[in-house]
């Protein structure tokens, strides 16, 4: 379990991250979602102890990760690809971190297995491709076995078979009770792992929620209608609570009415239906539609930035 | 979200140990030895300290110039013998520099960091394994340079009987070794392999130069507590009117090598990495 209360990282005038507060639990995959320069990995930093925190603290399965006395079984962290000496070995990169603690060399070909890299274990970490480095960190964030797995921004740089390899793993870490905190800045990677949900724009707290729960809030549900006696059914379905936005000729976008609602007043009123849909705003337009105010690096269309 | 639930993580790994110094001084210990670059500086040290010193030997005496920087031209056969260990020292104080400041420019500082999060424990075990390292390899090079120097120059040759010639065949180990210690503090400071050679090579060579230049007379006894004068009053068996005293020589040069470890930990204790 990850806690994080008050968390504040300041760069001279520059704040990072702004008082965040929030729990990862166990037994989940949690994702932890905000634009570029958001302070996503400013929080994981300091989670790990690399960077200090200028307020708040930040504790792993109960204590300051610098206080425990077996750090790597607590928590192990992909935090950025270039974490390693490129001169060496992805073998003895692995054997030297192990030994800190320990950790048998049996269990550092484990790891290697495990991420696919026995073929270029030996070879200096210099000349491995963006993908073949991200296995190696992950690797390493699964060398001692933790409780806790600190992921940032994993996929990148993976093909298609290492994103899906990652989406296993970090399910299946969870699935054995580990708590699993994975970074991203894109919605639909999350969507197909994470259960429940961190968001943060320019430092600050935006969300802390289940994924539908995040659905819900950032957009609201809608309903297209097409039916060829649009006026008709215009009236029908006006009222308090509802809007009804008129998209084309003979079609509506209503919220605040369920589909069942309207199909049951136009049967009743006798008017024919042509089109009934449930329009649910993607993963992706609800995370851009909370964050849209916090966005760093804002970009214009060429003519709209007038 | 009880701890009970953390617990029922499977364990693979069993029993869990704890992070020691002994087990970060192996962990420092694999991390020299698999570095390419880190054998090859110290071969390349160990072949100055030897090269040069049979070289200077080999022409002692014929009133030829052996070659080394200014100010270095031997006056005695000891000192003959050991005229490699300016040269060394650049490679040995590189040595200290790439292994420290290498974790930097490499980011491997934030992999170490987060497996040793207390931190120091890992500049203790890198200046244990360097210390171990370099000492050896260093005083094998001396003692080596120093029997076969002499048997070169023969009639007149020093012995390792003689007064002050083990202190200066030991010390130069010990500089050589405390170079490279000034290179790590450096590294850990600047964090920058660049700009922590030039310091360590500005504050080596030219600083005693440029001091000897710019000081007025009356302050000249400053030029003589500079790290590299009083390295040399200890390495030499015997010293110039302008030296401290050996044992002098060693204090002051190992307060700075303690001032600026000092430093580097202070530094990577407080800060982000």
């Amino acid at each position: 379990m990850i806690e994080v209360h008050d968390l504040t990282k300041r760069y001279g005038d520059q704040t990072a991250v702004d008082g965040l507060t929030f729990t990862v639990k166990p037994g989940i995959v949690t994702g932890f979602l905000g634009p570029n320069g958001a302070g996503k990995s400013t929080t994981m930093r300091m989670i790990l102890g690399l960077d200090r925190p200028t307020a708040g603290t930040a504790t792993v399965n109960g204590r300051p990760y610098e206080d425990h006395p077996d750090p790597l079984h607590q928590a192990g962290a992909l935090l950025d690809a270039k974490a390693v000496h490129t001169g060496r070995s992805a073998y003895q990169h692995l054997h030297a971190l192990a030994a800190t603690t320990g950790i048998p060399k049996s269990r550092v070909d484990e790891v290697i297995d495990v991420v696919g890299l026995h073929q270029v274990a030996r070879k200096r970490v210099g000349g491995f491709s963006l993908g073949m480095g991200q296995r190696l960190g992950i690797a390493s964030a699964l060398l001692g076995d933790p409780d806790v797995v600190i992921l940032d921004e994993p996929t990148n740089g993976l093909d298609p078979e290492g994103v899906l390899w990652i989406r296993n793993l970090m399910r299946d870490l969870a699935s054995q009770g580990r708590t699993v905190f994975v970074s991203s800045h894109l919605m639909s990677e999350m969507a197909l792992t994470a259960e429940h949900l961190i968001v943060i724009g320019k430092g600050r707290m935006i969300a802390d929620t289940s994924v539908s729960g995040f659905i819900e809030t950032a957009a609201n549900e809608s309903v297209r209608v097409r039916s060829p006696h649009a006026n008709a059914l215009h009236d029908l379905i006006t009222g308090p609570g509802t809007t009804v936005l008129s998209v084309d000729r003979g079609l509506f976008e209503v919220t605040g009415m369920t589909a069942e609602d309207i199909g049951d007043r136009a049967a009743a009123a006798g008017i024919p239906i042509h089109e009934l849909t449930v329009v649910r705003p993607s993963l992706e337009e609800a995370f851009m539609e909370l964050t849209k105010d916090a966005v760093e690096y804002q970009s214009t269309l060429i003519g709209e930035a007038r | 979200m009880t701890t009970a639930t953390v617990a029922a993580a499977p364990r693979t790994i069993r029993p869990r140990k704890r992070v020691n110094q002994a087990r970060v001084i192996k962990s420092e210990w694999i991390k020299f030895w698999s570095l390419r670059s880190t054998v090859i500086t110290m071969l390349v040290a160990v072949l100055l300290l030897v090269g040069f010193g049979l070289l200077a030997s080999s022409m002692f005496g014929d009133g030829s110039d052996p070659g080394g920087p200014p100010g270095s031209e031997p006056t005695d056969v000891v000192g003959a013998s050991l005229t490699g260990t300016n040269f060394a020292m650049l490679a040995f104080g590189t040595l200290g520099v790439l292994l420290m400041a290498g974790e930097y420019s490499t980011g491997m500082i934030r992999s170490s960091v987060a497996a040793v999060p207390k931190r120091l424990p890992v500049l203790w075990a890198k200046i244990a394994v360097f210390t171990a390292v370099v000492f050896t390899v260093a005083l094998a090079g001396a003692a080596i340079v120093f029997t076969a120097g002499q048997a070169m120059i023969g009639d007149g040759g020093a012995s390792w009987s003689d007064p002050g010639v083990a202190r200066a065949v030991i010390g130069t180990a010990v500089v050589l070794t405390g170079s490279g210690l000034l290179g790590i503090g450096l590294g850990a400071l600047m964090r920058s392999t660049p700009g922590a050679i030039t310091t360590l090579f500005g504050v080596m060579f030219l600083l005693s130069g440029i001091a000897a230049l710019l000081i007025p007379d009356s302050w000249s006894d400053v030029v003589q507590y500079l790290p590299s004068n009083a390295a040399g009053a200890f390495t030499a068996v015997a010293q110039g009117d302008n030296d401290l005293a050996p044992w002098a020589g060693l204090s002051v040069f190992l307060g700075y090598v303690v001032a600026l470890i000092g430093a580097a930990a202070w530094q990577l204790k407080r800060s982000d990495v």
